[in-house]
């Protein structure tokens, strides 16, 4: 072999090599999280964790029911107000987008994506909880909802764009207006993807702590209606492990454990059904 | 006039127009269902078709043929429509549908009017049932109660109906390609379109079922006009009652499938039939 050849070569093994081992930094990066939460998460989650209340400052035991209802009050608002926003704007930009506007709009949203969670929260307070004069659960929602804007905007569009034109060249050539073809045949055939695109959306929201504590802030008991302040899971972490007590940070791996484990089979179920939904299409 | 205008043949063989019965006006004899005139198409700056006259019989089956890129989807994309998707994209000249000005008409309205069923088959990701269905719930042509019975008659007017009678709730992507080019040709009939544009309808398709498809052409005949793009020149010498020949953008002949296929009159038909290019 001429020298050229094994340099070549080697600089090939080397290569495959550096990105094997960064792969590999990847997966072990979660598995060791994973590992690690279930660890010292999974033996302290029981049936006590999950339908009591958090115990007075001090005494041990009580669970985290409220924060797991309020995360999920939190991400129904959310998806209440940022799904629809996200999927509107997305099929604008997809079926209708001119030139100049949506090119503003897709910048805008892509800055907005970059905001970081803790400016979005410092947002949140300014234009809610100020004017209403107090923390709350709606204030929260909306936060969470704005941040999750940007992604269900471009992920919509993509998925809609990736839509053969053949399809829509189908119905318009049965006499279908421009407005039927998308809501019967292109929304329709992407709609398992936007669908996932927005699950994993709502789960990256479901992580966000910073905008979280400046607007929904915290709760020690139940709240009702939507008006108050509430607990969420991942305010609750961030509260307990912050604490001086062992057992608060034993709940704090627990919840952890527990978010997480939301994110992933909100995760999983959305890719099994945007995996069915592609398998079909090509048969 | 003649009713078939091919740009060269009407002066170098005017006598062998005559006989032929597509040529002869009314009682069970064709009349132009589209006339086309010095139709010109660019898109953006680049021309696609040039000076385009054409006049296509009623209740025959007139074949499109020519060269890869000639404009021959482009000519068909003009008589329903369909080209004003395309940006930039633009039509000069006059098309006539039954003696209306086709520019004039809604374009939704001209595109139920004037069916089309493309190169590759494009089912839509529903079941069987709702794609041929879907014409004539978008059009609210047929009420409720008959929905079942206009796409059944679709179905067997497509030939695909004791192949599919069993499983209409099934996916469409569920069928063969010729059953998916047959069920597009179903979904096409459904709203019962008086001209039907057919863009290479077999191109993907074994001999089987292009012997199906062209069967069923034959048939479609009685009910509306068939336009038939294809590559492959037997098919048009087998199918077509009129035959039209595009070359660079030009309609260089359109006769009758005989004269086009044993006497052309231009040099240029008669080297692209017989193989010497194209
Ligand atoms: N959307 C488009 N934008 C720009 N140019 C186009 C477009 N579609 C077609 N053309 C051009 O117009 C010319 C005619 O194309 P057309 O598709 O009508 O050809 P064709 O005869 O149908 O060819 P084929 O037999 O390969 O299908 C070609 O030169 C092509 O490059
Ligand atoms: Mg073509």
């Amino acid at each position: 072999m001429s020298p050229r050849l094994v340099w070549r070569k080697s600089v090939s093994v080397m290569m495959l090599s550096l990105t094997g081992v960064c792969a590999l930094a990847g997966v072990s990066v979660l598995l060791f999280i994973l590992g690690y939460l279930l660890w010292y998460g999974g033996k302290y989650i029981n049936w006590d964790f999950v339908t009591q209340l958090p115990k007075p400052v001090g005494e041990t035991g009580g669970g985290m029911a409220n924060a797991i209802v309020g995360s999920a009050k939190l991400l129904l608002l959310a998806a209440l107000t940022g799904v629809p926003v996200g999927f509107f704007g997305g099929v604008y930009l997809s079926e209708f987008g001119g030139k100049t506007f949506a090119f503003l709009v897709r910048y805008t949203t892509d800055l907005l994506n970059g905001v970081p969670s803790i400016v979005m929260g410092i947002f949140a307070y300014t234009v809610v909880v100020l004017p209403m004069r107090h923390f709350s659960t709606l204030a929260g929602g909306l936060a969470l909802g704005v941040m999750m804007i940007p992604i269900a905007v471009r992920s919509t569009e993509e998925f809609l764009r990736a839509i053969p034109t053949a399809l829509r060249e189908g119905a318009l050539a049965l006499g279908a207006s421009k407005w039927k073809t998308i809501v019967k045949v292109v929304i329709p055939a992407a709609a398992g993807g936007i669908v996932t695109g927005i699950m994993l959306d709502l789960a990256r929201v479901a992580g966000e702590t910073a905008p979280l504590i400046f607007t929904s802030f915290n709760n020690r008991f139940w709240s009702s209606g939507w008006n108050q302040p509430i607990a969420s899971l991942p305010v609750m972490i961030y509260t307990y492990a912050l604490g001086p007590y062992d057992d608060w940070h034993r709940q704090a791996w627990a919840a952890g454990l527990i978010l997480l484990l939301l994110v992933l089979a909100a995760n999983i179920v959305a890719r099994t059904v945007l995996a069915r939904r592609s398998t079909a299409r090509e048969m | 006039m003649a009713t078939l205008q091919g740009m060269s043949a009407m002066e170098k063989t005017p006598t062998k127009m005559e006989p032929d019965e597509v040529s002869k006006p009314s009682n069970g004899r064709p009349q132009p269902k589209l006339l086309v005139s010095a139709l010109n198409f660019f898109y953006g700056k680049r021309q696609a078709l040039l000076d385009v006259t054409i006049q296509i019989p009623e209740n025959r089956i007139t074949g499109l043929i020519g060269p890869s890129g000639c404009g021959k989807s482009t000519f068909l994309r003009t008589l329903n429509r369909m080209y004003e998707i395309v940006p930039h994209a633009r039509a000069e000249g006059r098309i006539e549908l039954d003696g209306q000005n086709l520019m004039e008409l809604d374009a939704m309205e001209v595109r139920r009017r004037v069916g089309m069923v493309f190169q590759k088959s494009n089912p839509f990701p529903k079941s069987i049932f709702d794609n041929v269905a879907f014409g004539l719930r978008v059009n609210r042509i047929v009420r409720r109660g008959e929905l079942h019975e206009a796409v059944e008659r679709s179905l067997r007017r497509a030939a695909l109906w004791d192949e599919v009678k069993d499983s209409l709730h099934d996916s469409a992507y569920k069928l063969s390609g010729g059953q998916q080019q047959r069920l597009c040709i179903a979904r096409a009939l459904a709203v019962d379109p008086e001209v039907l544009l057919l863009d290479e309808p077999c191109s993907a398709l074994d001999p089987i079922a292009t012997a199906k498809i062209e069967e069923l052409l034959f048939g479609l005949k009685k009910l509306c006009t068939v336009v038939l793009v294809t590559h492959n020149m037997q098919q048009a010498a087998r199918v077509a009652d009129v035959t039209g020949f595009f070359l660079l953008g030009r309609l260089i002949e359109f006769n009758t499938t005989e004269v086009i296929f044993k006497t052309p009159a231009s040099r240029q038909t008669e080297d692209y039939i017989t193989g010497r290019f194209g």
